[in-house]
């Protein structure tokens, strides 16, 4: 069975004041809709798409960790069997770092600047119960660090006095404390030069090697996804696009989006570049197109009136390949 | 930055400013129109003598900073006997002049006086800080509601709210009810031991209670604005994600992070602290370095001025310091690169 | 303008304006709204001192028999005059040294830090009692001090912001087309700055107003005019012991309403200027899940 099993994800964000509540004034934009995919344990899954394409949101969503604004309107979430979405706060608590831990994008702010490395990931150990005892844990914390090859005695240290790449690798090391079943990393490789982005990624698969690890990686570099990844999700503005392994994904794409997505391949890997061969950009939120989210820049050349008409759905057009394009399925 | 070149260069701001406060307290004194203690010298109500005392302590018969004849003649070392080199031998002596009014030695008159000034700021201050960072913290988490909206108004009024008038409002409210006014009641005196202490402190209750009222809400604002700041940061989020629960993480994460400002805020308030101890003293007529320089504007008394401004002066200089110290010690970021 | 719809929409801003426009109406039409003029001589008995309110006077009369009420009305004259003039200037030394010491940087803008630094350390309210003690009473005495110490915040946040624009794209592309820096300053740096200044002098005013009736509660105010600290001084050392709450309560009451509409206007402005665009991360999270049915999802 599969360790994560989502299904028709519908995320919204409530703009203006969100403590007014929907129906005063707010309107509620669609950030994620009818999201879904599974992942077994072991295996990793890369979530593809554009800056603000929503793949952000559904990861937040897994955890709850949504802004204000954010409201999970539809879906299940099933964990090993069971919903998430249907959990108190307090036990999402359980959950959180323990199943499912995760590496935020711009992991360099994400620990707190006056506490120690070692007391953090101390806090960590001794929350969830791993280890209470706190000279054992600390010894874990230790051992933790040199896992992702920081010298346990640099625990001591303050964040500010490590370099970006080592706090990196510092928070993946807290991300793994608790022995969770699923990491999510998001853009763990942004704003990190090449040498120690390879490091990280070599690291990872390090990881889910020997800890059986499950792995979400959430990224715009599709050649890390190239690198790691078991199973690709493709995403835009907020919808699926296209679904399958990796080998699937980068031997036979099916949707135009992918396709030009790999064609733009190369020039991805420079930092900073948008897609600047896909002419155009992603719809507003607030001005969505009533069919096909991606009609407007899509030059594939069996564009039909059917795809501004009608939202494609999400089909199975070999076994493990899911595709959201009213002509995929026809070839 | 290194930690001690930091310290070592808030030390130099601090002694720097401390000579610029000296230089600016004699050159108020003496330069400006009016010269204050050229018309007291002349005062027909001064006895002979204490002229004579006035005038040797001041130097008036010298030159103002720097004596160019005497130079021009070749003395050197008397060249720089002026009033302004009396004026820093006799402070480095402890002697900050006579009061005009009194007859008193200045620097016997303040240090009589200090430590009730001292109870006064400092009682107002600790209760202040310790309220003013507990509801500036809920505030911040309670951020949007109700609770916090209530909390930010009564802020915002008490600022509106000059400290001597809520004195006065105090004072008439608790008229029959407390002492309003002076140290002890007339009768009392200090051999009379505890009764006496006691009664003391009941007149201390409303003159600190006023400046606690008033500096809560400054420390609150600050509180607030520094956790809420502190609340947007990433690594809330990952204490967040964590699983720590919601009090969890106020405590552990935000609180450390929220004060390390404060600690530079409070110092910095402690200068509006003092200026407020003037006014509640002067309200409830008790008897410290406020009310001193209260009297001595109206009696014209310019050495007690003078010094009741260098003594409050330098307090809040060292204060700050102080706080600075605490600072780097409190901070991790400030240590070696 | 974007701004004054904003503004509008806050009803702390709308509030205080509003009580601002009470005051200001109350200076400007005081000679037609106050019942009696206070430079005038009143002949008086000795029921008159300090006499409670009745229909003649409805604040009653204060310790020289004078009509509160219209004394209360023209004192609105002079905190609001110290109140702009004062924050006005120091508005322009805080901007002038901010813009210099951010532009131009070096040792220029770290010798004027210092300046600045010099003066937030020394202690308020004493240094100021200090100088008018020593200078003497006046009206234009006290705005300079209180301006003296007042442009510092200016300046701080002015040299903030102008290191911050310096290196923008339109500041480096306006000095590789030879854009003098004066020219700069003018024409690009300031318009920036401009509103947080705004929002900064509005805070300033119930500053200056504050400090103004403090030291004429200390006995420092302008004898030739009557402020509501001066008020206060009067009724401090003639009206308690007599319980003239009528003399006691009004000024100050004054007072505080001038400066809370201040506050409010300044920190609605101050929202509209620096609006806190981050939110924060610990509030209640119930309301995150609000599962609606299949149905009404896929319809919106």
């Amino acid at each position: 069975m599969a360790i994560l099993d989502v299904r028709n994800l519908s995320v919204d964000y409530l703009t203006d004041d969100p403590l007014a509540g929907s129906g005063r004034g707010s309107i509620a934009l669609h950030a994620v809709e009818n999201v879904g995919f599974r992942l077994e344990q072991g295996r990793s899954l890369g979530l593809v798409g554009e800056s603000g394409c929503g793949k952000t949101t559904v990861m937040m969503a897994l955890l709850r960790l949504l802004p204000q604004e954010g409201r999970i309107v539809h879906g299940q979430v099933l964990f090993d069997g069971q919903d998430l979405l249907q959990y108190s706060e307090a036990e999402m608590r359980q959950v959180r770092w323990r199943g499912i831990s995760m590496v935020f994008q711009g992991a360099m702010n994400a620990l707190n600047p006056v506490r120690t490395i070692e007391s953090q990931m101390v806090e960590a150990l001794r929350l969830h119960s791993i280890i209470e005892q706190p000279r054992a844990a600390r010894q874990r914390a230790g051992e933790l660090l040199q896992l992702v090859g920081i010298p346990p005695r640099r625990g001591r240290q303050y964040p500010h006095q490590y370099s970006g790449g080592m706090r990196q690798r510092a928070v993946i090391a807290m991300a793994l404390a608790c022995n969770p079943r699923i990491l999510i990393a998001d853009e763990p490789t942004t704003a990190l030069d090449v040498m120690i982005q390879a490091q990280i990624l070599e690291l990872l698969e390090q990881l889910q090697a020997e800890l059986y690890l499950s792995l979400v990686m959430v990224t715009h570099d599709l050649g890390m996804v190239a690198e790691i990844c078991d199973d690709v999700l493709v995403m835009y503005a907020g919808m699926v696009a296209e679904y399958a392994s990796s080998d699937a994904i980068f031997n036979n794409p099916q949707h135009p989006y992918t396709q030009r997505l790999l064609e733009a391949f190369p020039d991805v890997e420079k930092p900073g570049s948008t897609l600047a061969s896909i002419p155009g950009s992603p719809p507003r939120l607030d001005d969505l197109p009533p069919g096909c989210r991606f009609e407007p820049r899509c030059q594939c050349q069996w564009r039909e009136a059917i795809c501004a008409q009608k939202v494609p759905p999400l089909v199975e057009i070999e076994p493990g390949h899911c595709v959201a394009c009213h002509w995929a399925r026809r070839i | 930055m290194e930690r001690s070149n930091y310290i070592l260069r808030k030390i130099v701001f601090s002694v720097g400013t401390l000579i610029a406060v000296l230089v600016f307290n004699f050159f108020l004194f003496r330069i400006l129109p009016g010269d204050p203690v050229k018309l007291i010298i002349h005062s027909p109500r001064m006895t002979r003598e204490a002229q004579e005392r006035i005038r040797a302590n001041f130097g008036l018969d010298k030159s103002v900073w720097f004596d160019v004849e005497r130079l021009r003649e070749g003395d050197v070392l008397g060249a720089f006997d002026s009033q302004f080199t009396t004026y820093m031998r006799n402070l480095l002596r402890g002697d900050l002049g006579i009061s005009f009014a009194t007859r008193k030695d200045v620097t016997e008159l303040l240090a009589e006086r200090v430590w009730r000034t001292v109870v006064l700021v400092l009682g107002g201050n600790v209760i202040a800080i310790v309220l003013g960072m507990a509801i500036g913290l809920i505030a911040a988490w309670r951020r949007g509601t109700r609770l916090d909206a209530a909390i930010l108004l009564w802020g915002l009024f008490s600022w509106a709210l000059p400290t001597f008038f809520l004195g006065i409002i105090l004072l008439i409210l608790a008229r029959g009810h407390l002492p309003v006014g002076g140290m002890a009641t007339p009768g009392l005196r200090p051999e009379d031991g505890l009764t006496y202490w006691l009664d003391v402190g009941k007149h201390l209750i409303l003159p600190t209670l006023t400046m606690a009222i008033v500096y809560t809400s400054e420390y609150i604002l600050i509180m607030r604005s520094s956790v809420m700041e502190v609340l947007t940061e990433d690594y809330i989020l990952t204490a967040k994600a964590k699983g720590l629960s919601t009090l969890r993480v106020l405590r552990d994460h935000a609180l450390k992070n929220a004060m390390l400002p404060m600690v530079t805020m409070i110092a910095l308030t402690f200068g509006y602290t003092v200026g407020g101890a003037i006014q509640v003293e002067t309200v409830f007529s008790w008897p410290g370095i406020g009310r001193l320089m209260y009297e001595a504007v109206q009696k014209r008394d310019y050495p007690v001025l003078q010094g009741s401004f260098l003594l409050l002066a330098v307090s809040v200089i060292a204060a700050n310091l102080l706080a600075d110290l605490l600072y780097t010690v409190l901070d991790p970021r400030v240590k070696a690169e | 303008m974007e701004s004054l719809k904003k503004f509008l929409r806050n009803p702390m801003g709308v509030l205080g304006a509003l009580m601002l426009l009470v005051v200001v109406c109350a200076a400007i039409f005081a000679p037609w709204l106050a019942p009696y003029d206070p430079k005038q001589r009143v002949e008086v008995t000795p029921e008159d001192i300090l006499a409670p309110p009745d229909a003649q006077h409805l604040l009653g009369r204060d310790d020289a028999g004078k009509d509160v009420l219209s004394l209360l009305i023209y004192g609105a004259r002079v905190s609001l005059l110290v109140g702009f003039t004062a924050s006005f200037m120091s508005m322009f030394i805080g901007t002038t040294v901010g813009l210099v010491a951010g532009y131009y940087g070096g040792r220029i803008g770290n010798a004027l830090m210092r300046l600045v630094d010099f003066l937030l350390v020394v202690p308020d309210l004493p240094l100021m009692l200090v100088i008018i003690a020593v200078w003497g009473r006046g009206l234009w005495k006290i705005v300079m001090v209180i301006s003296l110490l007042g442009w510092t915040y200016t300046a701080r946040l002015v040299r903030s912001q102008v290191l911050s624009i310096k290196e923008r794209q339109f500041v480096l592309r306006a000095r590789s087309i030879g854009a003098g820096s004066l020219r700069i300053i003018v024409r690009h740096v300031f318009p920036q700055v401009l509103p947080l200044i705004i929002a900064q002098a509005v805070l300033d005013i119930s500053v200056s107003i504050l400090y103004e009736s403090s030291l004429a509660f200390l006995g420092l105010g302008d004898p030739t005019l009557v402020s509501w600290g001066m008020m206060l001084n009067f009724a401090f050392e003639r009206a308690v012991s007599r319980q003239a709450w009528w003399f006691l309560l009004p000024p100050g009451l004054a007072i505080v309403w001038v400066s809370l509409a201040l506050i409010l206007i300044g920190n609605t402005l101050d929202e509209i200027v620096n609006p806190r665009l981050r939110t924060h991360h610990l509030f209640d999270a119930r309301r995150m899940v609000a599962l609606v049915a299949e149905g009404e999802a896929a319809a919106e």
